[in-house]
């Protein structure tokens, strides 16, 4: 017993100050591409899930990248391609609207710039750092829900448990039962095995209630796509209140988009605020 | 590899047709049978005197081709240590219009699951099965349909109907209560579904029902590019991300003709390495939590968690996705991430040993996990267990000597120690995943001592060859997968089938869990840390 308090003494403190300090991902990481608008951009079949798409109108050729559906594996900025999308360092990606994380440039010209409506990460961080100590005077308490995910979503979401994240000195907790729960967050596609105990599980937790999709298989489908045993999202399930890409988020990602849930709780629960 | 001798003993069981083939690979055997009723005899020659275990089962439906049937491959292999890397495969030709096979369960246990699920898939009624209930398809799925057929269409929506009560295999009498678990459990963990039979605390029987994040994913491949359908295979599952790409780039790249550049070969093993590193660390982890052990937890944790901020500066992602690749690797390794890395490394070797002799040491914990959750020898291999709930029932099987992959595939192969323990109880497991721990700090350092400078690609052919068969085992975490692999005349895939580790050790944890009780279940189930998502597909 000594020796373990001495152990934990030596230790000292492994945990993270995110989100009150920024979190730098290394070099290497791969966060949201970054399309240069005007750059020889790639044909959508480059990319394995389908999340880059193209359309021509009299402004030229667009492209689209829908980060909901973007696993992150890097293929669409290696060469060919890697002056016109290179992946960037960011990944507070987590959006209230599916919409919003629909990224369009206009490639082949470089006289036009981006076009629609792009998310601005700013407005997003900006809007999540307010809710922060909101959330520290208050608990969110979280029921986790596996809808055919490949575990390693589910994983992040068990590190955010860790001494390094630990959620709870945030006021977040992940609990055993849906009715001691405020909300759930949910990983995977929902298989067909599993849309049964989704719908269930989900209707016993208490309304008002905060539904979110953590990862690229749940936000979008993902790797995974639509067909017989996959709905291709939770939203083809359950109404979606924030939408976390990744494949899978780091663990930084998913508290991002947790902390961006407690906004719309907030606002649900007390509307004569909103 | 030719072998007439064992050619021989199947022509005297079966009367005489068999038809002998080399292949997939210069060292493996397919042995044709005339009749599907020749099976039993044949499969008992191989699993009898010739001492090998069933490795996978893979079906095929070619009904659109001239052969116009459905043909079904039980691969086995060799069990006894230090024999050649071999597969023999046999091969039946099953009639589509009256789609059956004996079933090999009651001779080779580890055969169970195979056939319920190309019953499933497939359509091809094991006869004789002493458990034919459906495996991977649940909720009022419809009779006579079978999604992985060629004309069953993948992107259809098949949708949810209201089912009947499963019929789970309980025991009955007076004072047996069932407890049912799940799918969707209290922690954050995978879902699938234990029906208990106790009586007070003592399990009587365990019946698990999984496949409920049954993704669709080997249909999901078929019809892809070759590297489209990569980027599938390394997400079957998260914490098996290497083995699986690596396992279907070996395979692909057999297929191909070609092989990965020795800096590749040594870069990928020593991705497999880390893998199995942050795997077993937070395993041992996981099991103090079975132990109410909050030190052990915390301390597995914050090692494992380090562990994953090395992969993603190594890779750029935390589960070392992005790294393997077919024709080789990704990224290299350059000298500064590996200075960092074997920092890591050596952080990570005395935490390991403060959190073994912090478990060893505390008689509370140690209570809890001796002689629990006991595994037989025999039983280990009459499942064809893999990994390292085989090891530590003291089976010695590592698919790194067994099937050299990676480096232990390239010119100058690094030394391996394979560690079993006899004891197949929970102590066994967790201390042989210490073992192998820190056996996995020793390897990386040696396979980064041997990096040379050097390519990191080769060019894959562009179509590849059609109608190829792939087959490649990697020792994942978790022990042994089975990866088999077929293109198309486009080069396409056309048949991808993955044999978890997980797969075949599931229902070793029903026979381990039904020597515990029912609290020390979750410990059972930690010190065997299986993957559903692999499993499932």
């Amino acid at each position: 017993m000594l020796k373990i308090l001495m152990n934990a003494l030596r230790i000292g403190v492994v945990t993270t100050r995110y989100p009150a300090e920024p979190s730098v991902p290394p070099d290497r990481f791969r966060g949201a591409p970054v399309l240069r608008p005007g750059g020889a951009l790639p044909p959508p079949s480059v990319c394995p899930t389908g999340a880059l798409s193209e359309r021509f109108d009299a402004g030229g050729r667009h492209v689209a990248l829908d980060l909901a559906r973007c696993v992150f594996c890097g293929r669409c900025a290696e060469d060919p391609w890697a002056g016109a999308i290179a992946m960037g360092r960011d990944f507070e990606l987590a959006a209230r609207c599916r919409d919003d994380l629909r990224i369009e440039v206009v490639a082949d010209d470089p006289a036009v710039g981006a076009a629609g409506p792009a998310p601005d990460p700013d407005a997003e961080a900006a809007c999540a750092s307010s809710e922060i100590h909101r959330v520290l005077g208050r608990s969110l308490h979280l029921r986790h829900l596996d809808a055919g995910s490949c575990n390693a979503c589910d994983w992040e979401l068990a590190a955010l448990l860790n001494p390094v994240y630990d959620v709870r000195r945030l006021g977040i907790d992940f609990v055993a039962s849906p009715r001691h729960a405020d909300g759930v967050v949910v990983t995977g596609p929902v298989t067909r095995n599993l849309e049964t105990a989704v719908r269930r599980t989900v209707e016993a937790v208490p309304d008002p209630r905060v539904v979110i999709a953590v990862g690229a298989c749940a936000a979008s489908g993902g790797i995974v796509g639509e067909g017989y045993a996959s709905a291709g999202g939770v939203d083809r399930v359950l109404p979606v209140d924030v939408y976390i890409p990744g494949c899978p988020p780091r663990p930084e990602a998913i508290l991002f988009g947790i902390l961006l849930a407690v906004g719309r709780l907030d606002a649900r629960r007390l509307p004569s605020e909103g | 590899m030719a072998d007439p001798a064992l050619t021989d003993a199947l022509r005297a069981c079966t009367g005489g047709s068999v038809d002998a083939d080399v292949g997939p690979r210069p060292s493996d055997l397919t042995l044709r049978l005339g009749r599907p009723d020749d099976l039993p005899a044949a499969a008992a020659v191989l699993t009898g005197p010739h001492s090998m275990a069933l490795a996978t089962v893979v079906a095929t439906d070619e009904t659109a081709t001239p052969d116009g049937d459905l043909k079904v491959r039980y691969v086995f292999e060799p069990t006894a240590p230090g024999a050649p890397d071999r597969f023999v495969t046999l091969l039946v030709s099953v009639d589509a219009a009256r789609p059956e096979v004996p079933s090999l369960t009651t001779a080779i246990p580890a055969a169970n699951w195979h056939e319920r699920e190309m019953q499933d898939l497939f359509g091809i009624v094991p006869v004789g099965h002493p458990d034919p209930r459906p495996l991977v398809v649940h909720d009022g799925w419809p009779r006579g349909v079978f999604p992985l057929r060629k004309a069953f269409d993948g992107s259809q929506h098949v949708p949810v109907e209201p089912a009947d009560e499963f019929p789970h295999l309980v025991a009955e009498g007076e004072g047996v209560f069932e407890i049912p678990v799940g799918p969707i459990h209290a922690g954050i963990i995978e879902p699938g579904h234990f029906r208990f039979t106790s009586v007070g605390e003592t399990v009587l029987h365990l019946d698990a029902r999984l496949f409920y994040t049954h993704r669709g994913l080997e249909k999901r491949m078929e019809g892809l590019s070759p590297l489209d359908a990569f980027y599938v295979a390394e997400r079957i599952c998260g914490v098996c991300s290497v083995a699986h790409g690596l396992g279907y780039c070996e395979a692909l790249e057999q297929i191909a003709g070609v092989d990965a550049p020795p800096r590749a070969l040594l870069i990928r093993s020593i991705a497999l390495e880390l893998e199995r590193l942050y795997n077993h660390v937070g395993d041992v982890g996981n099991v103090c939590a079975g132990a109410a052990f909050h030190y052990g937890t915390a301390t597995g944790m914050r090692l494992k968690e380090r562990l994953q901020q090395m992969n993603e500066r190594l890779t750029g992602n935390r589960f070392l996705r992005g790294l393997v690749i077919p024709g080789g690797a990704r990224l290299d390794l350059p000298d500064d991430l590996l200075g960092v890395l074997a920092a890591t490394l050596q952080d990570t070797l005395a935490g390991l040993d403060n959190l073994m002799g912090s478990i060893e040491a505390n008689a509370s914990v140690v209570d809890r996990l001796d002689d629990t959750g006991v595994l037989q020898h025999q039983a280990a291999l009459d499942l064809a267990v893999a990994g390292v709930a085989a090891r530590a029932s003291g089976v010695d099987r590592d698919a790194r000597r067994d099937h050299p992959h990676g480096a232990f595939a390239g010119p100058a192969p690094p030394d391996l120690r394979v560690v079993t323990v006899p004891d197949g109880d929970v102590m066994a497991r967790v201390s042989l995943r210490a073992l192998e721990a820190r056996e996995s700090i020793r390897l990386v350092g040696e396979l980064a001592r041997r990096l040379e400078p050097g390519p990191l690609l080769v060019a894959l052919a562009e179509p590849l060859p059609g109608g190829r068969i792939g087959i490649s085992a990697i020792e994942s975490a978790r022990g042994e997968a089975v990866h088999w692999l077929r293109t198309e005349a486009g080069g396409r895939v056309e048949r991808y089938h993955l044999r978890s580790p997980s797969y075949h050790n599931w229902p070793a944890v029903v026979l381990a869990a039904e020597t515990a009780i029912v609290p020390d279940f979750p410990l059972v189930n930690k010190s065997f840390e299986l993957c559903y998502s692999c499993t499932d597909r």
